[in-house]
């Protein structure tokens, strides 16, 4: 039988906004437990919510973004449930009347395709506060720093058929919130949270089968590895007979185990209704033209503009200019160095198999941008060769300052000195007599192969510091002198 | 000293007649001496209250006299008072003490006035005879057989006892304005939006408002003076600039508009109470008002729209007391479950509970198109009706309560009966209105109170149809028997 997975995602996105959504508490990650939170976020009786405009404002961003419509009117309502993090006992959230509605975002497939991803609507709501289990004694406690952190949450229409395609567009959804400055997209520090809804479906049927949602997926490795196991999951359970129960489920990242939580039959009935503390938001054209001017490139104009002014691939200038900070990051290079090919082969060549294998991000790279782009300058002069640059990329990476400076400091740079290499030249073809006769003998095709056994030997003896275009011509004038 | 409004008051101030330290140690007195009967006062703070009293007499010497300079007056027990105890009237806020002050506390602190205490309410503002306090009844200074009327009976009881110049309040149902009628005083309840809700802990949000308990419609227009405003803490506020309500209290009335509408003189309406209503018509009259009926053909819904809307409301806005942060918590919870149920099962009392089921019911998932969605077209229907008489008429007046004081107990036994306390009340919060009771004359003895209903953020036409009304006639000066004599 072949199966068609379904996927839709809810993605909760925190807002870079200077307060929380309805206080005027700070928002910053890592503070001292219940140190950012006022009395409005402890839901001290007689406190009342005041929407922060720059949330809104936030929230109609992405929604320009994302080409959608903006609600002239949306309501904030209550979300009744008992919680001890959540301090009210109700999150103030959008339910019917949400801020942001339908709207799109185009992913780019391995196979080189493109493929809309329908965004159902998107809300403003608040996040909830952290409970401690550890350190208490087998009590629980309450860090409400969290409590009131604007949250925007994006639900997409059910459009994505593998992990594959889910994690595309996670990461797209990515670059777009990070490019309008909306969020920090930090996913480590739960900035950026995504839910997933799974189901499986006989190829061609058209009705829905029964989701599932996993809920708190942190990272694109741990909702591809949660979403493969729950399809393969939901198609075993079928496949024998079974059904699927819609049930909430959660996956350990960790340990590689999901579990189920909470079934329908359990679930709550929030008993929806509209917050009286606070009107509706009312937002005005003027307000959104205004905003429009504002919005800053967004990846698909910046992919575009990438690959159009340096002449590279769709697939390149995706992944140089997909994110903001990567896209910036290349530009500068581009810029410094001068040359667009050489700083594309370096970030997505050298640059990025370091990051990863030191699992960092961009954003922490030891090597900056101005330096990489120095390092390359110095490649285009023949000042160092390629393979002495990837040395010096190390000691940079290492804080041993910048290119110039390695290179000076190293004495790595490249010997350029005719008379010089020609007596080096000199020394290997008059040690190499046997290797002289073979390359002699042979013909135009194969002599050019046949080079290596001298250059080898060459660039040992100057430590690779020779310039090797050099070392090329000169070995090539004195074996030809030999035939003569 | 004890008679004297807040308008006399602050001139003996003036005048050096006495000291508020003078004044202010004169109510404690009679607080400490009478107050037993009536339990009008939850906490008496008399050491903080002489020190604001010289601090203001300091004020008032250098010349730095705000409008209730030295005036000792009450704050009702659901305004947070920063370090001291804000109970709502309820055993879950018994240990309460706010690290805050409301923002009307602030605004009458910054007026100079002197706090002597914080007084007596039904729990959480729910009730209509002050029966429902986790501190006990409060009774009627006009008989202490019967209630004060709810939920600020201990503000109301507290001016008619003469415990204090003045008192604030907060009206969700009626609960400025039947109190008001039931202890023969002024309150008024002002336009949704015209006073901050901040600090003051909800009822139900969209009816609650702030308001006033006083002797007298000119001490209400200096009160509400100081008490008004937008708040940018509170998003329900209307940024509409505050009127010197004095000013206009002179204002001739001839040519005013008294609308009355049929719905208000419904059987069960007590002929006393229907008595003292048309004598007051006759007075407006005389004073050059025309008077005509109308009608407000929903009125009969108002009930139970309300009952269906505050419950919901206050269902959410009494969840945040679930033991976790602050007020009551249950002896040794065995688990989460345990001390959530248990902390609010001992934290409130039955008619707490009462609406918090109600609420949580009508927005149940399958009831909530049938009530809730319902109750929320009704509530407009009434605002409609409002809109529609004003066209014809400035100001609209009626009965405030159906009957006066009734006896301590007679009504506990049937929430309905009950809840038609606030028949004539309740129809003005669910559209917003500002509305007044003032002393119409007695009933077997009891007094009367008059209602009078104005437009959006018309305060002001209010308490200049009450202060003339009071200018001409003297029901407003009939005092309570105190027992214990003149202390």
């Amino acid at each position: 039988m072949e199966w068609e997975t379904v996927i839709g995602l809810e993605i909760h996105a925190q807002l870079t906004t200077q307060t929380k959504i309805f206080s005027g508490a700070p928002i910053a990650f890592g503070a001292e437990p219940n140190t950012q939170a006022c009395a409005v976020d402890l839901a001290m009786p007689g406190t009342l919510p005041v929407l922060n405009e720059a949330a809104v404002r936030k929230a109609v961003l992405f929604g320009l973004a994302i080409d959608a419509d903006i609600n002239r009117s949306s309501v904030f309502e209550r979300k009744n449930y008992f919680y001890p993090d959540s301090p009210k006992g109700y999150q103030t959230s959008q339910m019917d009347e949400p801020i942001v509605g339908p709207g799109h975002v185009d992913i780019l497939l391995d196979n080189g395709e493109h493929k809309t991803i329908r965004i159902h609507h998107a809300h403003l709501e608040e996040d909830a506060g952290k409970s401690l289990h550890e350190d208490f004694h087998g009590s629980t406690g309450i860090d409400l720093n969290r409590a009131g952190t604007p949250l925007l949450e994006i639900v997409t229409e059910p459009d994505m058929n593998s992990s594959a395609e889910a994690v595309a567009f996670a990461r797209k959804l990515h670059s777009i919130i990070t490019s309008i400055g909306i969020c920090d997209g930090k996913m480590s520090q739960g900035s950026m949270r995504f839910d997933v809804n799974v189901s499986v479906r006989i190829k061609g049927q058209e009705e829905l089968g029964t989701r599932t949602e996993t809920k708190n997926l942190n990272s694109y490795r741990f909702m591809e590895e949660a979403i493969k196991m729950e399809v393969e999951r939901q198609i075993e359970v079928l496949e024998d007979g079974g059904t699927i129960a819609q049930e909430t489920r959660l996956y350990n990242g960790d340990t590689k185990v999901a579990r189920g939580m909470r079934s329908k039959e359990e679930a709550n009935d929030y008993r929806y209704f509209p917050c009286p503390d606070l009107l509706p938001v009312a937002i005005e054209d003027d307000y959104i033209d205004a905003l429009r001017g504002t919005l800053p490139e967004l990846p698909d104009a910046r992919i575009q503009r990438i690959a159009a002014a340096h002449d590279l691939s769709e697939y390149d200038a995706n992944i140089l200019g997909g994110e903001a900070g990567m896209a910036a990051y290349f530009e500068t290079v581009s810029h410094s160095s001068g040359d667009a090919k050489l700083a594309a082969n370096w970030l997505m060549g050298e640059l990025s198999a370091r990051l990863n294998s030191e699992d960092k991000t961009l954003e922490d790279s030891p090597v900056s941008a101005e330096q990489l782009g120095g390092l390359i300058l110095r490649i285009k002069d023949n000042t160092i060769s390629n393979q002495i640059a990837k040395q010096v990329f190390d000691a940079i990476w290492q804080g041993e300052g910048d290119a110039d400076s390695v290179i000076e400091a190293k004495g790595l740079k490249q010997m350029s000195d005719s008379s010089e290499l020609e007596a080096i030249v000199d020394t290997v073809i008059a040690s190499r007599p046997q290797e002289v006769e073979n390359f002699l003998g042979a013909d135009e095709k194969k002599r050019k192969k046949m080079l290596g056994a001298f250059m080898g030997p060459i660039m040992q003896a100057t430590k690779g510091q020779a310039n090797p275009g050099m070392v090329n011509q000169i070995l090539l004038k004195k074996l030809n002198e030999q035939q003569s | 000293m004890h008679t004297l409004t807040l308008a006399q008051a602050t001139q003996g101030l003036e005048n050096g007649d006495f000291s508020s330290e003078e004044i202010t140690r004169h109510y404690l007195n009679r607080i400490g001496q009478l107050d037993e009967h009536y339990n009008s006062y939850i906490t008496v703070t008399a050491d903080a209250a002489i020190e604001q009293a010289r601090g203001a007499d300091t004020e008032r010497a250098k010349g730095n006299a705000g409008t209730l300079c030295g005036i000792p007056m009450a704050h009702k027990d659901l305004f947070c008072t920063q370090g001291v105890r804000t109970s709502s009237g309820s055993r879950m806020l018994d240990t309460f003490v706010p690290p805050y002050n409301a923002t009307i506390v602030s605004h009458i602190k910054g007026a100079g006035a002197v706090v002597l205490g914080k007084t007596n309410m039904d729990e959480f503002a729910m009730g209509s005879s002050n029966e429902t306090s986790w501190y006990g009844p409060v009774r009627n200074p006009w008989d202490i057989e019967r209630v004060p009327g709810g939920s600020s009976g201990g503000s109301a009881a507290a001016i008619a006892a003469q415990l204090a110049v003045a008192a604030t309040a907060s009206d969700t149902g009626g609960s400025i304005r039947q109190p008001a009628s039931l202890c023969g005083i002024t309150g008024l309840k002002p336009t949704y939006g015209r006073v901050s809700r901040y600090g003051m802990i909800a009822f139900a949000s969209s009816l609650d408002q702030a308001g006033t308990m006083t002797r007298t419609a000119e001490d209400a227009a200096i009160l509400l003076g100081a008490m008004a405003g937008f708040d940018p803490l509170d998003s329900t506020s209307t940024d509409i600039a505050v009127p010197d309500y004095r000013a206009t209290l002179n204002d001739d009335l001839s040519g005013l508009k008294i609308g009355i509408p049929d719905e208000y003189f419904s059987e069960g309406l007590h002929p006393g109470t229907a008595a003292a209503v048309e004598n007051a018509i006759k007075e407006l009259e005389k004073l050059g008002a025309t008077t005509r009926r109308i009608s407000l053909p929903h009125s009969n819904l108002a009930v139970p729209c309300y009952y269906v809307l505050a419950p919901a409301e206050a269902s959410a806005n009494l969840s945040r007391f679930d033991g976790v942060r602050y007020g009551h918590r249950c002896e040794d919870p065995e688990d989460l479950y345990d001390l959530y149920t248990r902390s609010r099962e001992e934290g409130f009392g039955d008619e707490v509970k009462r609406r918090i089921l109600i609420g949580a019911y009508v927005l149940s998932a399958g009831f909530y198109d049938a009530y809730y969605r319902k109750a929320q077209r009704i509530r407009r229907l009434i605002k409609n009706d409002f809109i529609g008489a004003f066209y014809d008429v400035d100001v609209i007046l009626g009965p405030t309560a159906p009957s006066p004081a009734f006896k301590l107990g007679e009504k506990t036994s049937d929430p309905v009966q009950m809840y038609l306390e606030d028949i004539y009340t309740i129809a003005t919060n669910l559209a917003g209105l500002p509305a007044m009771s003032i002393p119409a004359g007695l009933a077997e003895g009891l007094p009367v109170g008059l209602q009078l209903i104005g437009q959006d953020f018309g305060e002001a036409k209010l308490l200049n149809i009450a202060h003339r009304f009071q200018q001409a006639t003297d029901h407003h000066l009939a005092c309570a028997p105190i027992i214990g004599g003149d202390l």
